[in-house]
């Protein structure tokens, strides 16, 4: 039995029905335009060369916009990101004159872990607001790690070559760092709909109560979201220290804020429960494409400051109308 | 006394804490005194403002993370009207710059409700939109204050009697009195109390939320506007690039007794906290401690204070 075309709704209805059903699409559709636009301006900047740039920087800052979906996904959020990352970034570069590069490289992922896992007994056990608590970890990791550079001020810095080819090497116009994003992603992807402890953060975001009551123990759920969460941070320091090849005490620290509004622009509810990382990757290359956008209008800072500030209120703004979430 | 203990007992055991802060200032340097405490004042004085600011909007429910941006707003632009301005015009650019401040919160607020997406989008947004705003008006640090301005938060305020009571203490007890006394006991107090603590229940009991909701982050603008007239009153100059003002306003609206869900708390409490943050940076530096332990302190004393507060909170609803 085929319908007539009565019996079907009319298409803006459907448009928006399918919308709402891939909330992705609208992403895309925006960063296409964007692209367009940039390509309208100037005609010829959008090429293989201009492609593979944007998408090199866009992927530390998807990396740490991780952090932000997973936790967003319970509700929560991790503000001690941007520390993380630049504590790995630090002690890896200041380790590998030590150690060599592959013992400095698992060296420098272990603060990162263990102030993931401060904030995850902070906010399972002790359950301190998030935002505090990451807050605070985010504080006492970057004190540590100014008490740690007296220490290691006569060492010097080498970027491990593994890092460096990652972050600025590319093979036929594709960053090398594809390489460690590709299946993080699928893997990040796989997990949030897949596994048992993706649908866990969800469950915990919709309805803490209600995830407690059919038994979940939401406190070990925190701890190793929050592990997790701080190991994916370091090692998007990782990738962002052979990307800009200089460590410094304040790295990845610019990136933090970008890092929450990519994922807020990609459709990932603050409040928990909704989201998917699939829209965050799309929002940080938005967020870098604006970028662009924006410095080849030649603007001045401050008015710059303002469109990035507007354009993020307004892209959610539109987002939650089309896909009639709030 | 026994509802007064329960009513106020976290502003007093953080009250004890600054007295007991105070004196081991004092066992440290022994010379500490008049001079100590009006430096102290005057460099609390907007971090002050900038928690007063915050702990109005968190006890509406809501968080303002542009507070430290509108500051440098309004510090910037003080700065760069009261350049070559006569006494008489630098009050009136003192008065605008008040309006400002109340303007850039309602603007937070007005987009809060309209767009009706989460505060701390909407605040991370307008954080960048503020902060190029004091970019535009001034992009490097410049400007002048009124010498009256000036005098304003620097000296003692009462010196034929006690040098013990630095200008800047008296400025914030006084503006923050004139503010929040009149209005605690207010309709709009009430409100924003009720707005933070359930809002469907306030709705239901007639508030009018959303105006309610704009209230605080124009209050909250205020405040910011204050606090940036106090830094460059104090510095002397417009800085456009933001302070440290939001994390340590959060800080010690958290460590002041605010809950973060709404509805609980007062000023008393965060303007507290900030003293009390500023005195252990202050002691540690007396004692020749590397700065950066400071920070490591600060945080550990945030997260441990607050740690400490949920374990109570659980205590109370296990008995």
């Amino acid at each position: 039995m085929t319908p007539t075309t009565q019996d079907r709704p009319s298409i803006t209805l459907r448009t928006g029905r399918f919308l709402r059903d891939w909330p992705v699409v609208t992403l895309i559709i925006l960063l296409l335009a964007l692209v367009g636009l940039l390509e309208l301006m100037r005609p010829g900047i959008v090429n293989e060369r201009w492609i593979g740039n944007t998408v090199r920087i866009a992927i530390p800052l998807a990396m740490l916009a991780a952090c932000q979906t997973m936790t967003m996904l319970t509700g929560s959020i991790d503000l001690s990101a941007g520390a993380v990352a630049t504590i790995s970034a630090f002690v890896v570069a200041t380790q590998t004159p030590l150690l060599g590069p592959h013992a400095a490289i698992a060296i420098a992922l272990l603060p990162a872990v263990l102030l993931g896992l401060l904030n995850g007994i902070g906010v399972g056990l002790f359950r301190v607001h998030p935002l505090i608590m990451t807050l605070a970890t985010g504080l006492i990791g970057i004190g540590c790690l100014q008490v740690y550079q007296r220490g290691v001020i006569a060492t010097g810095s080498v970027i491990p070559p593994l890092l460096e080819w990652l972050g600025t090497g590319r093979t036929a116009g594709l960053p090398h760092a594809l390489l460690v994003f590709i299946p993080f992603a699928a893997l990040l992807l796989w997990a949030e709909r897949r596994s048992g402890f993706g649908r866990l953060l969800y469950a915990i975001g919709a309805n803490e109560q209600a995830a407690r009551l059919s038994g979940v123990r939401v406190w070990q759920v925190h701890l190793a979201l929050y592990a997790l969460s701080g190991l994916v941070a370091g090692l998007a320091g990782l990738l962002y220290v052979g990307f800009i090849k200089a460590p410094s005490l304040s790295l990845a620290m610019p990136l933090l804020l970008p890092s929450v509004a990519a994922a807020v622009i990609g459709g990932t509810s603050i409040f928990g429960g909704r989201g998917s990382f699939a829209g965050t990757i799309v929002g940080a290359l938005i967020l870098r494409v604006l970028e662009t956008l924006l410095q080849l209008l030649r603007m001045p800072e401050g008015v710059r400051g303002i469109l990035f500030g507007l354009i993020i209120i307004l892209v959610t703004a539109i987002h939650v109308r089309l896909t009639g979430r709030d | 006394m026994k509802r007064l203990l329960e009513r106020h007992g976290w502003d007093m055991a953080l009250a004890a804490l600054l007295a007991l802060l105070l004196l081991a200032t004092r066992l440290i340097q022994p010379n500490f005194g008049a001079s100590g405490i009006e430096a102290l004042a005057r460099a609390a004085l907007p971090f002050a403002f900038a928690a007063a600011g915050m702990a109005v909007v968190v006890i509406a429910g809501g968080i303002d993370l542009s507070i430290a941006s509108m500051m440098a707003v309004a510090g910037v632009t003080a700065a760069r009207l009261m350049q070559g301005a006569s006494a008489g015009e630098a009050g009136l650019v003192l008065v605008l710059v008040l309006l400002i401040g109340v303007a850039m919160g309602t603007i937070n607020g007005l987009l809060i409700v309209l767009t009706r997406l989460p505060d701390i989008v909407v605040t991370l947004g307008m954080l960048f939109v503020w902060e190029g705003t004091a970019l535009l008006i001034l992009n490097a640090p410049g400007g002048a204050a009124a010498p009256w301005l000036r005098a304003l938060v620097t000296g003692p305020a009462l010196p034929a009697l006690t040098p013990m009571i630095p200008k800047a203490l008296v400025l914030l007890v006084v503006c923050l009195a004139a503010i929040w006394i009149p209005l605690r006991r207010s309709r709009l107090g009430l409100s924003l109390y009720a707005i933070g603590s359930d809002a469907t229940a306030a709705f239901r009991s007639g508030v009018a939320i959303g105006r309610t909701r704009i209230a605080a982050y124009a209050l909250a603008g205020l405040f910011a506007a204050l606090g940036g007239l106090s830094l460059t009153a104090s510095v002397g100059i417009g800085e456009p690039i933001p302070g440290p003002y939001l994390l340590a306003s959060v800080a010690a609206v958290v460590l002041g007794g605010v809950a973060l869900t709404g509805g609980r708390g007062g000023l008393l409490g965060p303007i507290l906290a900030v003293f009390i943050l500023r005195v252990i940076r202050l002691d540690l530096t007396l004692l020749a401690i590397d700065p950066n332990v400071t920070a490591i302190l600060e945080g550990t004393i945030m997260a441990v204070v607050v740690m400490l507060g949920g374990l109570l909170l659980m205590r109370r609803r296990q008995a």
